[in-house]
């Protein structure tokens, strides 16, 4: 049975600290949703006041219509998974599984079955005897898995699960964990500071800084129409310019680095203003024939397989980052000037300090 | 929509009242009352009349002088000899290591006591070596009895200190130090001085102040080999058990003293250790290299006669129990079991005292500070803090007071203990309890918090998770710091020697009454039992912690 959580003006204080001012968020049942955000943020602090481990200073949490503020953690049914695995060192593998099961004591019959049934769907069926110690890191995360799932628990929340796995592990581990949440169905919490993971396995994300709630929507979203500069900054990678937002008539764009860029999806309401442009890598074109917006100089280039990184000075003295996808023989000598064109429909642009954008209108989830 | 409430009651809440009314009705209880024996005269008025006493008689001031002349003294030599054997012993290979290491341990778990009266039966004034070098060399050797005595066998009781925590330091240094300071162009000498031992000073110190500490406190030995040199916790005993006059008042007087002698003491270390303390974790350790020639001979030469001297005591003794003894107990020429024999009679009683009174303490010892480790590092609050630096008192309170203290306590009003095996096994408990603590601390503190949320998330209660989780994890650091406290319960004397009667007599106050009866060859054989259950001990604990390096 998988739920909705609902949370309404959450508030977490450490003394006289605040780590949350006041944060809501719904989650859908059966949705594989993120907290994303730099450390500190207040994303595994969150997750623990779902879980039940930290106090909760305000507001209220909802499994469903259930108020569960002052509901015992024991009792939340909730599968957690924690960034150091936090297996138990005494018990074998299958001892670890069965914990859960045994605390609601289920018989035996059952706990056997269902404990191999998990370890099936973890793929450690023969590691069943082992105890942990004996295990790599990859396998003890699987078994971390097996035991918060096997208990069927309404909720499952992972923070930070993949952190402490070498890279190759973190992409293979992260594809298991999509597909196993898939296959099930279940309401699932993810934390984690890496937004290429987040990206990999959410259904939505909720970027966080600061103890609020800066965006929430699908990686898509997020990626192509973030909601402020900060968000645009955190996920991907992008070159910051600032400019101006002018109108002439029914012509609107921006001005930047001394170029005029008409541009048609600007909002409405928003009048001539000093703006900061969000430009990602790929989003500029470098041509050889002179027809961009933008001149500059090359300063210093990158091969890097599929794609060449370039660091261009333009010619009002910022430095951005562009890539463009190699092919055979083209690699721009360093020190020559180029032309570049943008992609003005994919830009983004915020008001000055970031907060606000200007963009008319989203993408579609 | 619903609310469902969390339970208001906290087991965990009571636990800690519970934990502290133990503290103060064991602890806090008679240390007021011993402040207050010190300071009311028996008419029931108070009078400081016992301090002036004791600070206006050069004799009494002398005692205190005594005992850090002989703590000083007993420092700087186990020092010279326990720093050197760790050097040699972490850079070059010795024959037999391991064997050596096994000695130096057992050669520090002996009671003091017993390898004063070791050396007295070697040195004494009818000692084997005494005698034989009349006899042979017409050579008077020099007195045992006194200041020079008590510094010799406390020097060898406490040299393996020395030896253990600097050997555990030097095996904290990290292998490509050397390498890299040899990169950097440095020499063997100047890496020594340069590298080694700034890095080791901190365990030097360390057990430099332990040693001093343990000096400061020992009852046994000043009391057995001092004769006339006394030092203040030999006056305490005398003035409490009283050879001529009873004064408990006084006695008190010299304990409230000594309280504040210690506290002094165990402030500048923890000054000093906050001072020069590196966190140094080697992933390589160094490793040793086979010495040439002469220096490969000196090597040997002075690891095996360091050791051997430190073991002697124990192996005399055992010889001792099987020679003849006559029928007041003294030695003859041949050999017999009569000792044993002798010393059943004691034994028969003494040895299931000491199991019962080491067992109880232990368990009572481990279940306490599983407890108080969980509230300390899991729940602290206000009280909880307040029962973490009280369950440190001890720390600073010599046995001999812990004694006096709860005789003074017990031995009237609404709970009288003297002369029970309880009070014995509650003075075991005191006494032990701050080591045990700090190790459960300490291993409590490396288990990730999340392993106990886990079994929460899981459904299981806070009490379940912490005896189906918490515990087990727990259990094999605390299993073997209980084995040495084992040990160390056994050979406990300054305490026990306040509260025993002939029913909660155990082994060591049997070797003790033995040896004040002058009945040498039952002495022998107690002490002889007690070596072989801190071997067995001993073997256990290395078997059960898998390592070979003790750290008391």
């Amino acid at each position: 049975m998988s739920i909705n959580i609902t949370i309404k003006n959450a508030v977490k204080k450490y003394g006289d600290t605040v780590i949350i001012p006041d944060l809501s968020l719904e989650i859908k049942e059966g949705e594989f949703f993120t907290l994303l955000g730099p450390s500190g943020c207040g994303k595994t602090t969150l997750l623990r006041m779902i879980a039940g481990f930290n106090s909760i200073e305000g507001g209220d949490f909802y499994f469903n219509d259930t108020r569960i503020n002052n509901l015992d953690p024991a009792k939340r049914n909730i599968g957690m998974v924690f960034q150091n695995y936090a297996i138990f060192p005494h018990m074998t593998v299958r001892g670890n599984v069965a914990y859960g099961l045994k605390n609601r004591k289920l018989p035996k019959e059952e706990i056997q079955a269902r404990t191999d049934e998990f370890l099936k769907l973890v793929r450690m069926t023969e590691y069943a005897d082992r105890m942990p110690e004996r295990l790599s890191g990859g396998q003890q995360q699987r078994v971390a898995l097996a035991r918060a799932l096997a208990i069927h628990p309404d909720v499952l929340l992972m923070d930070e699960p993949l952190s402490n796995l070498d890279a190759k592990l973190r992409v293979e581990m992260r594809e298991v964990i999509r597909e196993i949440q898939r296959n099930i169905g279940i309401t699932t919490v993810y934390v984690t500071h890496d937004q290429e993971e987040a990206m990999a396995v959410s259904d939505r994300i909720a970027v966080m800084s600061g103890g609020v709630i800066q965006q929430v929507g699908t990686p898509r979203q997020l990626y192509q129409r973030p909601s402020n500069l900060f968000v645009a900054t955190f996920i991907g990678h992008t070159n910051v310019l600032n400019g101006r937002l002018y109108r002439n008539g029914d012509e609107s764009g921006i001005l930047v680095s001394n170029a005029k860029i008409p541009m048609n999806n600007l909002d409405r309401n928003a009048g001539e203003q000093p703006v900061a442009v969000s430009i990602r890598p790929e989003e500029f074109v470098i041509t050889d024939k002179g027809d961009g917006v933008l001149r500059g100089v090359v300063e210093h280039s990158t091969f890097l397989g599929l794609n060449t990184h370039y660091q261009v000075r333009l010619q009002t003295g910022e430095k951005i980052e562009i890539v463009q996808e190699s092919s055979i023989d083209d690699t721009i000598a360093t020190g020559a000037e180029v032309s570049l064109g943008i992609k003005t429909g994919k830009i983004n642009v915020f008001a000055e300090g970031g907060a606000v954008s200007l963009i008319d209108g989203g993408v579609p989830s | 929509m619903t609310e469902i409430r969390r339970r208001p009651l906290d087991l965990w809440q009571a636990v800690s009242i519970a934990i502290m009314l133990i503290y103060v009705l064991f602890l806090i209880i008679p240390l007021f009352s011993i402040l207050k024996e010190s300071v009311v005269t028996p008419d029931g008025e108070f009078s400081l009349q016992y301090f002036a006493k004791f600070f206006g008689e050069a004799y009494y001031l002398r005692t205190i002088l005594n005992s850090f002349k002989q703590s000083l003294a007993t420092t700087f030599f186990a020092l010279l000899i326990g720093t050197p054997l760790a050097y040699l012993n972490s850079f070059f290979e010795i024959r037999g290591r391991s064997v050596m290491q096994i000695l130096i341990v057992i050669s520090s778990m002996s009671a003091p006591f017993v390898g004063a009266y070791s050396w007295i039966l070697l040195l004494g004034r009818s000692g084997l070596i005494t005698k034989f070098m009349w006899d042979v060399f017409r050579i008077e050797m020099p007195d045992i009895y006194g200041f020079g005595g008590v510094v010799l066998v406390l020097t060898l009781q406490l040299y393996p200190l020395v030896f253990m925590y600097v050997s555990g330091a030097l095996k904290n240094i990290d292998n490509s130090l050397i390498e890299a300071s040899q990169n950097l162009g440095v020499g063997p000498f100047k890496r020594f001085f340069q590298i080694i031992m700034p890095l080791s000073l901190t365990s030097i110190l360390a057990s430099a102040m332990l040693v001093f500490r343990r000096a400061l406190a020992d009852f046994g030995t000043p009391l057995l080999i001092g004769e006339g040199y006394r030092t203040f916790p030999v006056e305490i005993y005398k003035q409490y058990v009283g050879e001529s006059s009873q004064n408990h008042s006084f006695a008190a007087a010299i304990s409230v003293i000594a309280i504040l002698i210690t506290t002094i003491v165990f402030a500048v270390q923890k000054i000093a250790s906050n001072k020069f303390s590196y966190k140094i974790n080697a992933l390589y350790s160094i490793e040793r290299k086979k010495a040439k020639g002469l220096l490969n001979a000196v090597i040997h030469l002075y690891s095996y006669l360091v050791v051997l001297i430190g073991i002697m005591p124990q192996v005399y003794l055992i010889y001792c129990s099987f020679r003849k003894t006559n029928a007041f107990g003294n030695f003859v020429d041949g050999y017999s079991l009569d000792s044993y024999k002798r010393a059943w009679s004691f034994v028969r009683t003494a040895l299931p005292n000491t199991l019962m009174i080491g067992g109880i303490a232990i368990a009572t010892v481990v279940l306490l500070s599983i407890l108080i480790a969980y509230l300390v590092v899991r729940r602290p609050n206000a009280l909880n803090n307040i029962i973490d630096t009280t369950s440190m008192l001890p720390y600073i309170i010599p046995g001999s007071v812990v004694g006096i203290a709860l005789v003074i306590t017990f031995s009237s009003g609404p709970m009288i203990l003297t002369g029970t095996i309880a009070i014995m096994i509650i003075a075991m408990c005191i006494r032990r309890i701050p080591y045990t603590i700090r190790s459960s601390v300490a291993i409590l503190q490396q288990i990730p918090i999340t392993t106990e949320e886990a079994s929460i998330s899981l459904g299981a209660s806070k009490l379940k998770t912490f005896f189906k989780i918490t515990t087990p994890m727990m259990a094999s650091g605390i299993v073997s710091g209980a084995i040495l406290s084992w040990v160390t319960i056994l050979t406990e004397l300054s305490a026990s020697i306040m509260l025993y009667s002939a029913k909660s007599q155990t082994l060591t106050l049997s070797v003790y009454v033995f040896i004040s009866r002058g009945t040498d060859g039952a002495a022998c054989a107690v002490a002889t039992i007690l070596t072989a259950f801190t071997v067995l001990s001993l073997a256990i604990f290395m078997k059960v912690s898998g390592k070979r390096d003790i750290i008391l």
